[in-house]
């Protein structure tokens, strides 16, 4: 059904030109154009949650180049070369958008939650001036005479001639996109929004992605101005400022900004609703202006307020979804790292302190887990029991001491790169994608096990390495019994098994020390033997396992040694047996014998 | 540049960052207060400023139809939703304040001749039309989103600056409006020229700050609001009302708006879309104060005037460039101060 809608699309859009008017071809050219920004708006805000109000800058940035070398009569010395063809004007404004953007984004996109959109406002704002004040740009009245496209040796002088080009390059764009998505790097790119704690404890540089898809919609947005600067053949000012991107973000919002199409979507209703009230708004006020920007302000907050999500989902639901493949993907096994010596010390925690301002959560705590061994560490709730967990993991820093790690210190390591090391870890308040599937958010744990980059996996070159990877998440996926579950949302599963879910998707990773957060919380009796059985095994295998648990039955039946915290402090470290009969320990959980 | 031309940009400056001040103030009480980053802020600059500079020449202020049109859809959707939930006791409060007091306003202006009136008169029923608009704009925009994340809330302000700016053009048209300087006194000060208007506001802000001091830390409602700024469930816990809360800060934000456009109007020609960027400097201002600390950012406002001012004598053209470009070593240096938790949604 999907798919039959989809080729009905493709066959309508190619007959465009055949049958339609040229007030709809120019109507549709100009669709294709915002669609492509508005793609990337959806890559960078509706799936990255990077909010830009900035991108009409880009698209001045791909305009302004062409425009420039193309028609400037006295070039630089050092760029005569350049000037006259638009195809190097294309090359230059990619290359400059790419240079511009790498530069905001090393700058603005380490800023924070809203610091983000408001450094986007202001660059959008910046870049803009300068268009209308730089003398060799032509200042506010632009430059004209761009020369058309020449294809084929075909001149492009018409909006009908023009149309393949903007929808073919439309459609490329749209296609690099999905693909992206759904690779390795895509699913990095779906961490970013509201998982960038998990991703990095995964392996995955969040920083990179971001820089990643901030490019991306860039260069989609100069793509377009280039396209626009050569069917328009003259450029000035006023479409590349703040307004216009503010348009391009309502396109995305409007359309549906988590899925590509949402884009198509959004710039098609926006474009001709802004086409219709600006024949029709003047003659009923009697005035000129933009009086559309009342309509679509109006119009995007009620969108906000009734159907934040867009309105592609409403009209997905229209039609029966296809039923993806629901059969669990094969591969060759990945490569695994040797084991460390069963018995060798792997984790060796000495005399950490972990201050919150005045407040010591972790008071010189050390401890050791030896390969081929469950060590538990237990104690009353606010023990600091999951502080410990993410000062080993990188995910919080050591205010002062050393942890090392295969005997490496890895204290002063980010999360990312202890990672890297063999060290994977569950969290106590689940972090997962709910949206995506049991299967993916289980392959980001592996993560690390592929090399494929940006550009592979946007032409889907990387097929063979992406398929080993969901095999080695399925067979994870497997091996701790959520296979019935593979394809479903992650969101949708009870809170137990979701606890699950980041079990196989730490042992995705390949880590050689295992730290498992409260992972039999929420578990039923059957599952929790189920559980038990898995931990043995893999301690079996040679791996360590650090395991915080409040089931004591659990613990006790499971733990070669055990570490009791109390108040941030070690107040005993033993075999199970002895620490149960430990009065410090009595004391902490029964409030003392008598 | 000599002595005599650094003293008179630097007035000039300290002018535009008073005013500056004032709005990042609202900022930050908005954003304290209800976590929505107030874009619109600017477009009450404007609307006073036109305001004022209509009911000066005779002619009927759009911001009228704006009042009558807001309330009557605020009355509406309040109306609707108290039917739903059988509060009936609330409908004459809701009709009260969202038509017959809009329609007090009209019989005000077409009745008393406003062109006639004095001055301080005209600013009175300038700040009756357009500071109501506030809390009307949270009820009908934001309220319905506020639990909402800020990002959310941000994209909506966007969409509601572009309304505004839109129904500004409508109702004003394209010209610009200039109203006459409250004082043409000038005076001298060793040998610097110091004009009255400079001197109204420098003075008119400063008042304003010390009376927004005194409300926030000796009223009941100023206290409520700081409470709400501080933790909302635990206001809300104590018995106040964050919706409440939400339109106390919009009615402070539009009459610290509107007051800004009276003051700034006798300096420069203000047009219907002129608020955004008088508005937005204002925000480099609140940003510099994190969007929390009152005095940084009045401080950091004043320093944007400063820049605008000295940067206009240097390069003229590229004044806005400048200034916005400052923003992002700003933005940089403040989120690498802050402490940064990932935002779950």
């Amino acid at each position: 059904m999907q798919r039959a809608i989809l080729i009905l699309f493709l066959l309508l859009l190619g007959s465009g030109p055949m049958i339609l008017s040229e007030f709809h071809i120019t109507l549709l050219n100009y669709i294709g154009l915002s669609a492509l920004v508005a793609l990337g708006v959806v890559l960078l805000t509706g799936v990255g949650g990077l909010t830009s109000f900035g991108q009409a800058a880009f698209v001045g940035l791909g305009a302004y180049a062409t425009a420039y070398l193309t028609t400037a009569t006295e070039l630089p010395g050092w760029l005569a070369w350049a000037g006259g063809s638009p195809w190097i004007g294309l090359a230059a404004g990619l290359l400059l958008t790419a240079i511009v953007a790498w530069l905001l984004g090393a700058l603005t996109l380490r800023l924070s939650g809203h610091y983000l959109p408001l450094g986007t406002i202001a660059w959008g704002i910046s870049i803009y001036f300068l268009f209308g004040n730089l003398g060799f740009l032509g200042g506010h009245t632009g430059i004209s005479g761009i020369p058309a496209l020449e294809l084929f040796g075909h001149e492009l002088k018409s909006g009908r001639a023009f149309y393949y080009v903007i929808w073919v390059m439309l459609l490329a764009a749209v296609w690099i996109t999905r693909n992206l998505l759904d690779s390795r790097e895509g699913r990095a790119v779906r961490a970013l929004k509201g998982g960038t704690v998990m991703a990095e404890a995964m392996g995955v540089d969040t920083a990179r992605s971001k820089i990643i898809i901030f490019l991306i919609a860039a260069l989609f947005a100069a793509l377009s101005g280039w396209l626009y600067a050569h069917l328009q053949r003259f450029v000035n000012p006023t479409p590349f400022g703040l307004h216009i991107g503010i348009e391009y973000l309502f396109m995305a919002v409007v359309g549906g900004a988590a899925n590509v199409w949402g884009a198509l979507l959004g710039a098609g209703l926006i474009t001709i609703l802004k086409q219709w009230l600006q024949d029709l708004l003047p003659k009923i006020f009697g005035a000129s202006g933009n009086f559309e920007v009342i309509v679509f302000g109006m119009m995007m907050v009620l969108v906000l307020q009734r159907a934040r999500d867009g309105i592609w989902p409403i009209l997905a639901r229209l039609v029966p979804a296809a039923r993806g493949s629901r059969v669990a993907p094969q591969g060759d096994a990945l490569p695994r790292k040797a084991m460390p010596q069963s018995g060798t010390a792997i984790l060796d925690v000495r005399n950490v302190f972990k201050r919150f301002g005045g407040l010591v959560a972790n008071n010189n705590m050390s401890l050791t887990v030896r390969a081929g061994e469950v060590m538990a560490l237990i104690g009353p709730n606010g023990a600091g029991k999951s502080t410990m967990f993410d000062c080993i993991s990188g995910v919080g820093s050591v205010s002062e001491g050393e942890i090392r790690f295969l005997g490496e210190r890895i204290d002063p390591l980010t999360a990312r790169a202890i990672a890297r090391r063999g060290m994977s870890r569950t969290f106590q308040h689940v972090r997962l994608l709910p949206n995506m599937s049991v299967l993916e958010n289980v392959a980001i744990g592996a993560h690390l096990r592929g090399t494929k980059g940006v550009l592979p996996a946007a032409l889907h070159l990387e097929r063979a390495e992406e398929q080993r990877l969901l095999a080695e998440a399925a067979r994870q996926i497997e091996r701790v019994g959520l296979k019935d579950s593979m394809f479903e949302q992650a969101g949708s599963l009870a809170l137990g098994q979701q606890r699950t879910l980041e079990i196989a998707r730490a042992l995705a990773a390949d880590p050689c020390l295992l730290l498992l957060d409260e992972p039999a919380a929420g578990l039923r009796y059957m599952e929790k033997q189920t559980l038990a059985d898995l931990l043995r095994k893999l301690k079996s295998e040679g791996m360590g396992i650090l395991l915080v648990e409040h089931d004591m039955d659990f613990v006790m039946g499971l733990a070669d040694r055990v570490v009791v915290m109390e108040f941030g402090e070690k107040i005993a470290e033993g075999l199970p047996d002895e620490v149960q009969r430990d009065p410090a320990v009595l004391e902490a959980y029964l409030g003392g014998v008598e | 540049m000599d002595l005599q031309i650094a003293i008179l940009l630097a007035q000039d400056g300290i002018t535009n960052g008073a005013i500056y001040a004032l709005l990042a103030l609202a900022l930050v009480l908005v954003f304290a207060v209800t976590r929505v980053i107030f874009i619109p802020q600017g477009e009450f600059v404007a609307l006073g400023a036109l305001t004022l500079a209509s009911l000066q020449v005779g002619k009927t202020p759009g911001t009228l139809w704006l009042l009558l049109g807001a309330g009557v859809t605020v009355a509406l959707v309040d109306l609707v939703q108290a039917l739903q939930r059988g509060s009936h006791r609330r409908m004459p409060r809701i009709i009260a304040w969202n038509l017959i007091y809009p329609g007090l306003a009209a019989a005000a202006i077409f009745l008393l001749k406003p062109a006639e009136m004095a001055m301080p008169l005209q600013i009175i029923l300038t700040l009756m039309l357009v500071v109501p608009l506030g809390p009307m704009i949270y009820r009908l925009a934001f309220q319905p989103l506020a639990e909402a994340p800020v990002l959310v809330l941000l994209i909506v302000a966007v969409a509601v600056h572009l309304a505004l700016v839109g129904l500004g053009l409508l109702f004003f048209g394209a010209e610009g409006s200039r109203t006459p300087a409250f004082s043409d006194a000038s005076y001298k000060l060793g040998g610097i020229v110091i004009s009255g208007q400079t001197l109204w506001v420098v003075g008119a802000s400063v008042t304003l700050i010390a009376i927004l001091y005194q409300f926030f830390e000796r009223t009941f409602y100023g206290k409520a609001l700081r409470a709400t700024a501080i933790n909302r469930t635990g206001a809300r816990l104590m018995g106040i009302s964050t919706v409440m809360a939400g339109k106390l800060s919009f009615l402070l934000a539009a009459l610290i708006g509107a007051l800004s456009g009276i003051l700034i109007a006798p300096i420069t020609t203000i047009y219907y879309d002129t608020g955004f960027l008088v508005g937005l400097k204002g925000f480099v201002g609140a940003i510099v104060g994190g969007l929390a600390s009152y005095p940084i950012a009045a401080v950091g406002a004043i320093l944007v005037g400063l820049l605008e001012s000295y940067s206009s004598f240097w390069a003229s053209a590229f004044k806005e460039v400048i200034v916005f470009t400052l923003i992002i070593p700003v933005l940089v240096w403040r989120s690498l101060t802050t402490h940064h938790v990932e935002e779950e949604e």
